[in-house]
This record gives C-alpha cells, sequence and structure tokens, in this order.
C-alpha cells in the first residue's frame, strides 16, 4: 500500500505511451479507411435512398422507388430482367467457383509435390498471365471463342453450337473467362495448405487402415480446407462482381450485377438505382461470408478460418 | 493360428484373436482378450531376398534375409542410408520391395497394400493428425477399420488408461509436448492390436533424460504385451538397453544378427565393432596358435577366432601403475585422461599406436597424463573379427 501514491502515475504513463503507439501505428489507416472506404459508402448508401432526377443524378426527396426498381417494377408493370442478372450472377460465380476449385485442387498438390527448387518457378508460371492486363486477356478470349475460330468451329462439329454463333458472346465464354482469371486466386491458398502438409499424415493414415482414397478424403482434405476456403472467398465475392468479364465475353444474355451497376452510372444514368444494385451486392456478399464462415467452424474442427 | 487365418490377407484383428484364444487356451479367456491389453500371440516375420534400389544408383536393400521371432523386441540398427527405415517401410507395406519374399505370422504379404496389413507403425515425426483431437486420433484405425462407436471408445480408454495418458486425451494435439505426442503415436498405434508394431527412431526427437525414461516405458509396454516390436535406430546404446536381439546393417547388407552382448562383445567385421562404439582394433601381423602379433605388442588370447583383427575393448582393460612384466602385459603413456565421475577414460600411447581405456573409479589411484603405466588383459577378453 506504500506504493499507491506511485503506481497511478505509472501505469497512466504506460497508458499515454500505449495510446501514442496506437495513434501512430493505427491512425494512418485508419484514416484512409475512413476517407475512401467508410464515407464514400456512406455516401454511396445515402443515394441508394433519394430519387433519380433528371439527368440520372440523386436528388431529393427521400424514396423506395430505386430499390422498388431494382426488384423489377418498372412504368410497364413488373419485369424479371433485374431478377435474371442476379440469379446469373449466383450461378455463374457458384459454377465458376467450383470449376477453379476443380482445376487448381490437383495443380495445387501437384506443385506441392515438386522438387523444392522448381516449386517457386511452377507458382510464377500461374502467376505470371494476371501481371498482364484483365482487359486485354479478356480480349485474347473474344478472339480464341468468336465464330469461324478453330475452338469454335470444333465445337460446331461436336455439335455443341449452332452453325457460326461461335463460342462467344455467350455465357460459357463468361464462365470460362471467371475460371481463367481467378484460377491464381485458388491455386495460391491451396498451394500454402498443401506445402504445410507432413507427408507422413498420409502414410499414417494409410497404416491405419484407411484405402487411399479415405486416406484423402480423412487426412488430407480436411487441412487443406482453411485454404480452400480462403480461395473461394478470393475467387467468389470479385467473381460476384465482375464487370469485364462479363462485359466482354457475355454480350447482351451473359450480364451479370456488375454491369447492371456500372450502366446506372454510365450509360443508363440512374445513380440511385445503381446505389441500390451495390447495397444488393454488398449484402449478398455478407450473406455468402456468413455461410463460408460457418461451414468453415463446422468443418474445420479447432482451426480457425480467417475471412 | 495360423491355420485359421492362413487364406486371408490383413485379418481384422478380432477373429485373430478368437483363433488365437481356440488354439491356445492357457493364455486368457476369449471374451477377456477381445477387449484387452492384446494377450494374444504374437506373429513372427520373415524376409527372404528382400532388394530395394532407389533411382538407378541408390541401393537401398541388397538382399536381406531375416526371421524376426513372435514376441521380440528386435531392433535394426545402422548408419543413415544403411537401409534399416527402407526396411521398416517394406514391412509397413509404404515401400514395395523390388524383389523378394515377406510374411508376417506365417502368411505371405508382399503384395498386400498397407491398409490392409495388420502392422501399425510409430512415425519418427509421430505423424499425429493435427485437424484431430488426441482422442480422434486414437481412434482413427479403429474408425477405418468400421468399429461401432461404443467399441472405438471403449478400447480408447483402455489404450488411454494402459499407456497412462490421463487427460491428454481431451487434449488438442498442438497442445501436447514432445514426449507427449510420442506417448500418443504410440497409442495410437498400439489401440489397434497389430500383428507387430513397427517403430521408426521414435525417441530420436526427445532430450536425454525424456528418452530414457520412455526407453523404459517401452520396454514395459513390449514385455507386457507380448506383442511383436520391430524398433529402428541409430543409436547402439539404446538397441542395447532395449532389444532381444539386434540386426546391424550397412549398405543394405546386414552385418551381424545377434542378442546385445554378442553383438557388441563378439562383433561380426570392422564395421559392427566401430558402430557398437569400438576403436581399439588392430591388425594381426603374425599368429602362432593363440599368439598373435599386432602393431601395439604381442597378446595371448584365449578363443581369439581367425580374423585378421585383434578388438581389444576399452573397459576390458585394468591400468597398473609403472612398469609391471607379466604375460599380457604391454607397457604404455597416458596421453589423455577424460574423468567422468564413476569411470574414466584413457588414451594411451603404445610406440606410434593408441588405445582407449575406461577404468572404473573403485576409490583407487587413477593415472594422470603423462605417466608410465601397464596395460594388462585378460585372454578371454580378446577376439578377432574380419575386416
Amino acid at each position: 500500500m506504500a506504493y499507491t501514491g506511485v503506481m497511478p502515475s505509472a501505469r497512466s504513463r504506460g497508458m499515454v505511451r500505449e495510446a501514442r503507439h496506437l495513434l501512430f501505428t493505427v491512425a494512418p489507416g485508419a484514416t484512409w479507411i475512413v476517407i475512401f472506404l467508410v464515407l464514400p459508402s456512406a455516401y454511396l448508401m445515402s443515394v441508394a435512398f433519394m430519387t433519380n432526377g433528371s439527368y440520372g443524378l440523386p436528388e431529393l426527396p427521400l424514396s423506395l422507388e430505386s430499390f422498388r426498381r431494382l426488384a423489377g417494377f418498372g412504368f410497364l408493370g413488373w419485369s424479371p430482367g433485374n431478377l435474371y442478372t442476379l440469379l446469373r450472377s449466383l450461378w455463374q460465380t457458384l459454377v465458376s467457383t467450383g470449376l477453379v476449385v476443380i482445376v487448381a485442387y490437383p495443380i495445387a498438390y501437384y506443385i506441392s509435390t515438386c522438387r523444392a527448387k522448381w516449386r517457386p518457378i511452377m507458382l510464377l508460371l500461374v502467376v505470371v498471365p494476371s501481371w498482364t492486363n484483365q482487359v486485354i486477356r479478356t480480349f485474347g478470349w473474344m478472339n480464341l471463342l468468336a465464330p469461324g475460330t478453330p475452338l469454335s468451329e470444333l465445337a460446331e462439329a461436336l455439335g455443341l453450337i449452332s452453325a457460326n454463333m461461335g463460342l462467344y458472346p455467350s455465357n460459357f465464354a463468361v464462365t470460362l473467362g471467371l475460371v481463367y482469371n481467378f484460377l491464381p486466386f485458388m491455386v495460391l491458398p491451396l498451394y500454402a495448405a498443401f506445402e504445410k502438409l507432413d507427408t507422413a499424415q498420409v502414410e499414417a493414415a494409410q497404416d491405419l487402415f484407411a484405402s487411399p482414397i479415405r486416406a484423402f478424403w480423412h487426412a488430407v482434405f480436411p487441412q487443406t480446407l482453411p485454404g480452400l476456403l480462403a480461395g473461394i472467398v478470393l475467387v467468389a465475392i470479385p467473381a460476384f462482381g465482375m464487370y469485364v468479364i462479363p462485359e466482354l465475353l457475355g454480350g447482351g444474355k451473359g450480364m451479370m450485377l456488375g454491369n447492371l451497376v456500372a450502366n446506372q452510372f454510365a450509360g443508363g444514368a440512374n445513380w440511385p438505382l445503381g446505389a441500390a444494385g451495390a447495397i444488393l451486392m454488398l449484402i449478398a456478399t455478407f450473406i455468402g461470408l456468413y455461410a463460408m464462415r460457418r461451414i468453415g467452424r463446422r468443418l474445420g474442427g479447432g482451426e480457425e478460418v480467417v475471412i | 493360428m495360423n491355420r485359421a487365418i492362413e487364406n486371408r490377407e490383413g485379418t481384422p484383428m478380432s477373429d485373430t484373436i478368437t483363433a488365437e484364444a481356440i488354439e491356445s487356451p492357457g493364455t486368457r479367456p476369449a471374451g477377456e482378450a477381445t477387449q484387452g491389453e492384446a494377450a494374444r500371440e504374437a506373429s513372427s516375420i520373415e524376409m527372404r531376398g528382400l532388394h530395394k534400389r532407389f533411382g538407378r544408383d541408390t541401393v537401398a536393400l541388397d538382399g536381406v534375409d531375416l526371421t524376426i521371432e513372435a514376441g521380440e523386441f528386435f531392433t535394426l540398427l545402422g548408419p543413415s542410408g544403411c537401409g534399416k527405415t527402407t526396411l521398416l517401410r517394406i514391412l509397413a507395406g509404404l515401400e514395395e520391395a523390388d524383389d523378394g519374399r515377406l510374411a508376417i505370422g506365417g502368411k505371405d504379404i508382399t503384395e498386400v497394400p498397407p491398409h490392409k496389413r495388420s502392422v501399425n507403425t510409430v512415425f519418427q515425426s509421430y505423424a499425429l493428425f493435427p485437424h484431430l483431437s488426441v482422442r480422434e486420433n486414437l481412434a482413427f484405425g479403429l474408425k477405418m477399420r468400421g468399429l461401432p462407436p461404443e467399441e472405438r471408445e471403449a478400447r480408447v480408454a483402455k489404450i488411454a488408461e494402459f499407456i497412462k495418458l490421463g487427460d491428454l486425451v481431451d487434449r488438442r494435439v498442438d497442445q501436447l509436448s514432445g514426449g507427449q505426442r510420442q506417448r500418443i503415436a504410440l497409442a495410437r498405434a498400439l489401440v489397434n492390436e497389430p500383428d507387430v508394431l513397427l517403430l521408426d527412431e521414435p525417441l530420436s526427437a526427445l532430450d536425454a533424460g525424456l528418452r530414457s525414461q520412455l526407453q523404459v516405458e517401452l520396454l514395459r509396454v513390449q514385455k507386457r504385451l507380448g506383442m511383436t516390436f520391430v524398433f529402428v535406430t541409430h543409436d547402439q546404446q539404446e538397441a542395447m538397453v532395449m532389444s532381444d536381439r539386434i540386426a546391424v546393417l550397412n549398405g543394405g547388407v546386414i552385418q551381424q544378427v545377434g542378442p546385445p552382448r554378442e553383438v557388441y562383445e563378439r562383433p561380426a567385421n570392422a564395421f559392427v565393432a566401430r558402430f557398437m562404439g569400438h576403436d581399439n582394433l588392430y591388425p594381426v601381423t603374425a599368429r602362432q596358435g593363440a599368439r598373435l602379433s599386432t602393431p601395439i605388442g604381442e597378446l595371448t588370447a584365449e578363443n581369439p577366432g581367425e580374423g585378421g583383427l585383434l578388438l581389444i575393448r576399452p573397459e576390458t582393460l585394468d591400468l597398473l601403475p609403472g612398469e609391471v612384466a607379466g604375460d599380457n602385459h604391454l607397457p604404455a603413456v597416458v596421453s589423455e585422461r577424460l574423468y567422468r565421475g564413476s569411470h574414466a577414460e584413457y588414451r594411451l600411447e603404445i610406440g606410434t599406436s593408441t588405445l582407449q581405456a575406461t577404468l572404473n573409479n573403485r576409490g583407487r589411484h587413477l593415472p594422470e597424463v603423462g605417466h608410465r603405466v601397464t596395460v594388462s588383459v585378460a585372454p578371454e577378453d580378446l577376439v578377432t573379427l574380419s575386416e
């Protein structure tokens, strides 16, 4: 008790130091986030609740008109166009993410089994294409899939498409573009998960009466789950909001939510509707993330999946 | 026992136990045996002409013939790269021999995949599953074999009690220390009551104190279960402490098989002698009956054998102060002394040769560096071996 006079001052000095430390480390980032994320998002949200003005710019009074429009209610009654766009976005996200997993899983496994000196080179080969501008790469696919190209003619010969249609523009081309574009984002986290895996564990599983398939399912797969879930998040969220690929490869039938939103801020010029679309995307993303978290908790056992 | 299960591969444990209980009723009632601490007839292992090659040039095993008796604590001893781990992996089925046959308990399992062998392994890295709890780790093999949950639980509880795991079963794998992991790995293999337990340098990652404690524990477990243990190590001390018999390997070839005393005291060749820690090896330059001429002098051996190398074990030497004439007495000078409390290790110079001696510290006068001494050795302690 003799120290009562000293202790508080010593402690408060420590707290001051800690507060200063916090200020210097956290403040720059926090300021950045507030200025470039929080404020614009707040503005975007407020725009969604305004009325569409004569030049597509937001005006008062406040209304829910843009959400009504988003839900498909227009001057001519209800139309399913926007609903189709939403469903198409979800479907494209689901299919392309699934395909990315199927393609990336063996690639990541294979790279992890290569000799240590080859692994960085193999990973580089996976990543290098993404150093080129996305628009240019997507134009590349347009040239590969357009009517009259060998791939299109092959598809025609196999009876997969009707004559002179080409593989592009189509929903298929969009899926292909998405899978191609997001492959590295799945390979890298999966590779990290595979690299951590002790191969002796696979042998231990087989030693403990697990057939090769069961050894994979019980010993390998659960340990790659954190990487898989991280990859799904890295692929699915940007894929859901993708603008460039459906714009270039989808044509009129391939529009996704990202295009709907972008059009409202550009050509269509209806900011409140665009903002409402952006909020819809945000909500859908959060629902998706929450679901992933639940799945991760359930399947991952003790391991916390960081999302 | 073999008759009952001859025609089956990877016989489930309970069947084996039943067969054993019928044919050797002396051990335990069948009901108890099924539940119990693997009170079952142990299996022998037969290896015939095993060859294994990695790539074009690396020969891991070059014709291994070996019989391991049922219930034996058998150690494969050798330096790294001698083929001992490859041999163990072939027993586990994790590696396939290029040539040769392998039988456990009288049935040929050369072609049987690992998950169908009644053999379990304690891995060097333990290879516990980090995504599973300790309890799930222990039950893994039982689950893969399709045992119902209640039986799995009962068996896990039993093994946890037997290995004295206490509350470890409720921890997560990443909360365990090295010694605890080792014991979980042992329990995870034992809970399956395998015909043969394979141990791949299971103690090498532990510090010295824990290591000797676990050596004793492992030995106790093996004696109580009467199970066949095949143990791999590069540590000759560990091999001698643990084993009923040791096989010393080098270059994929078995150099010697025998009980620890035999391997240590009468090594088959210079490699075995050096690997068992012997440095006092001298070429026999001439011999007249039991009288051997060597660079350190003339010595009489009682039963020297025909080899061209004389082995003098350091602990068989006695050091007498000054120069004392007599048979098997050699004059020497002390060039180094390492005092180790219970004993002292000496390096002695005899002409241009050196000789190692270990003396028990029995309160007598210990010669010091620079002293002239007489080395004395009994004829019955001298053996020769081939190069």
